[in-house]
């Protein structure tokens, strides 16, 4: 048995017979006995046709990976129409009596090498496309088949690198998985490989030995195992099994309703940290988004995020999520999260110090400029903010103030609002005692249960040495919950939960018997958790949570 | 000569999409639109050229529209740059 490692693409599990790609490189020679001007007309019908290839591998791609990543070839097109690529390869004609293929490679790799030099990884990753675009284009001047290099059984293809093209057009009944020598996880290969939920490697230095030996390619370990260990490959056809069987019973859930046996339904939102990860939101079909954390917005810059960069990033994540609903949670900097340009002093015990609202009603230009940035957000779909670490009423009428003013300014420079819930997050045992005051100021909690457990708890996550001590389902946890929902519904405001125990499927029951009306979890746990309330029936007896007293 | 100065807001900058829209979009104008950042300036229609300037999130960059309905083009240019960029 050998083993390589790589970068995996995509999690997941294939085993079968490594069949190495070879790319049939086109033999081209270079003096042509052609004049320019024949070279160039060529050059002309072989760019069309490539053109066309490109227009019907949009179509192949439109179906099975959907429109934004089928817009690489639509790209494609129009690099190949690309003034300048033109312009190179009709230079190399007229001055060098070379062939149109010539012409084309020549220019490919001068073009591709320009990318690759370049200092962002996107942009370098982009030099594989106009090698993809010239070969397409040499292999018809070449008269090449673009045939089956793939084999005629289904197996894990090993190849120096695929490109966009070659990704889509391998027949998928037949491709078990893929393994790369280059690449970056940033291609757009990549990308289609998963969209397409096919298990791959890149950065693996293959052998070409390798090929017809039969292998297990462990997306979830980064490695490869040549010619397996039979207790190994055991072990690894149950865990492929296992992993789908739960694929094809969470796909069959999607579009399902959130709701148990006897017809109680509960929303389930996702919980998001930063704009792009809407596509996986709408993946694993979430209804809205229960906590979209703002803090990445500050956190990834050298100072303070601009109203324009913020009103981009929210009006992006609103348009996308087309209506459905879209929690802000305002700036919750501090404690562990911190950014050198707020200056913020260093604190002997930051989880109970300068941060969230705290920061914000101090700093109210930070403050108006995030709020002035979600209210014209607000235009383009349904949103609504929710302010974090709440201990007094007093906190939420600032807030709401300072609201209200931004919304006159905005009001009077005559730009565009939608209506916009405002909540708060229940996440300090202080906020829970007062929750019936709380909850006539706002029209939802969302309860924050990482935060209430450590500050109820007197307990700090991140010091193992309490590990024995902590219990997630403390009785005192459970009821504040309780407490929460109860003061809220009796006042009219909704309650979620967005914290870790919202996705706890131990919980989920006791939840839904509370009344909570939302979980909001990383997008991940949506559609488990979805399982778990469809399979849950109120009306038979409530089971017992183990809460380790 | 129309001009307007944008800062890019888009988490990744002209990319491969955007460009390809943006090539498209000064294509449809019948006049000549240049972006200029630094001391670097290309034409909008040259898609390659365009991509290979590496302009980035934070980056600022100067429109210039010349020729032909020059104020549709610069409203069209401003447009597209808020929209898609």
């Amino acid at each position: 048995m050998k083993v390589a490692t790589g970068k995996s693409i995509l999690k997941g599990i294939a085993i079968g017979k490594l069949k190495i790609y070879r790319k049939e490189a086109a033999q081209t020679s270079r003096t042509s006995t052609l004049t320019p001007e024949e070279e160039y007309a060529r050059f002309q019908a072989a760019q069309k046709a490539a053109q066309e290839q490109l227009g019907e591998l949009y179509e192949k791609a439109l179906d099975e990976v959907g429109e934004d990543n089928a817009a690489i070839f639509e790209i494609h097109q129009m690099m190949l129409e690309d003034e300048d690529y033109v312009d190179a390869v009709k230079g190399i004609l007229d001055t060098q009596g070379a062939t149109a293929e010539y012409a084309v490679a020549t220019t490919g790799d001068n073009f591709a090498a320009a990318f690759a030099a370049m200092e962002d990884p996107y942009m370098q990753a982009r030099s594989a496309d106009v090698k993809d675009i010239s070969r397409r284009v040499v292999n018809i001047l070449a008269g090449a088949e673009t045939g089956s290099a793939q084999g005629d059984e289904p197996a894990i293809l090993v190849a120096d690198d695929l490109t966009p093209s070659e990704t889509v057009q391998l027949d998928k009944s037949k491709l078990l998985g893929f393994i790369t020598r280059g690449g970056s996880t940033n291609s757009h290969t990549a990308i289609l490989a998963r969209t397409m939920g096919i298990p791959a490697l890149i950065g693996v230095d293959y052998d070409e030995s390798w090929d017809g030996e039969l292998a297990v390619l462990d997306g979830y370990n980064q490695c490869v195992y040549v010619d397996p260990a039979a207790e190994l490959l055991s072990t690894m056809e149950a865990k492929r099994r296992a992993d789908l069987e739960q694929a094809s019973l969470l796909q069959g859930l999607k579009k399902k309703p959130n709701v148990t046996l006897d017809g109680t339904e509960i929303q389930v939102y996702a919980n998001i940290g930063n704009g792009g990860d809407v596509g996986l939101v709408l993946q694993n079909d979430a209804q809205g988004i229960g906590l979209f954390r703002s803090e990445f917005l500050y956190l990834d810059g050298d100072d303070y995020p601009t109203e324009e960069e913020q009103f981009a990033v929210y009006k992006r994540v609103a348009e996308t999520m087309a209506g459905k609903k879209v929690i802000i949670r305002t700036l919750d900097i501090g404690a562990d999260k911190q950014a050198d340009y707020f200056g913020l002093d260093h604190e002997e015990n930051p989880a109970l110090g300068y941060r969230a609202i705290r920061i914000c009603l101090t700093r109210r230009d930070v403050f108006k400029t995030q709020l002035r940035a979600i209210l014209r957000a607000s235009a383009y779909g349904t949103v609504s903010i929710m302010f974090p670490m709440i201990i007094s009423v007093r906190e939420v009428r600032d807030a709401k103030e300072v609201l209200e003013e931004c919304r006159s300014e905005l009001k009077a420079q005559g730009l565009p609002m939608g209506q916009v819930e405002i909540g708060i997050m229940i996440e300090t045992p202080a906020a829970v005692m007062i929750a019936d005051e709380l909850a006539q100021e706002v029209q939802f909690f969302s309860l924050g249960t990482n935060d209430l457990t450590q500050y109820t708890l007197a307990i700090d996550r991140q010091n193992p040495k309490l590990d024995a001590f902590y219990n997630p389902h403390h009785p005192a946890i459970l009821r504040m919950i309780r407490m929460t929902v109860e003061a809220g519904h009796r006042h009219g405001c909704w309650v979620g939960i967005c914290g870790e125990l919202g996705a706890d499927p131990a919980l989920t029951e006791t939840f839904l018997r509370m009344g909570v009306d939302e979980l909001s979890v990383s997008p991940s746990a949506i559609l488990p958790l979805r399982k778990r309330i469809r399979a849950l029936d109120l009306r038979k007896p409530a089971g017992k949570i183990e809460d380790g007293e | 000569m129309q001009q307007f100065t944008y800062t890019i807001t888009d988490p990744i900058g002209i990319h491969a999409r955007p460009a390809g829209l943006l090539v498209k979009a000064a294509k449809a104008l019948d006049c000549a639109v240049t972006i200029q950042k630094g001391d670097k300036s290309v034409s909008a229609v040259k898609l390659m050229n365009l991509m290979s300037m590496g302009i980035k999130q934070g980056d600022t960059v100067t429109v210039t529209v010349e020729g032909g309905d020059e104020e549709a083009g610069r409203r069209a240019m401003e447009e597209f740059f808020r929209e898609n960029l």
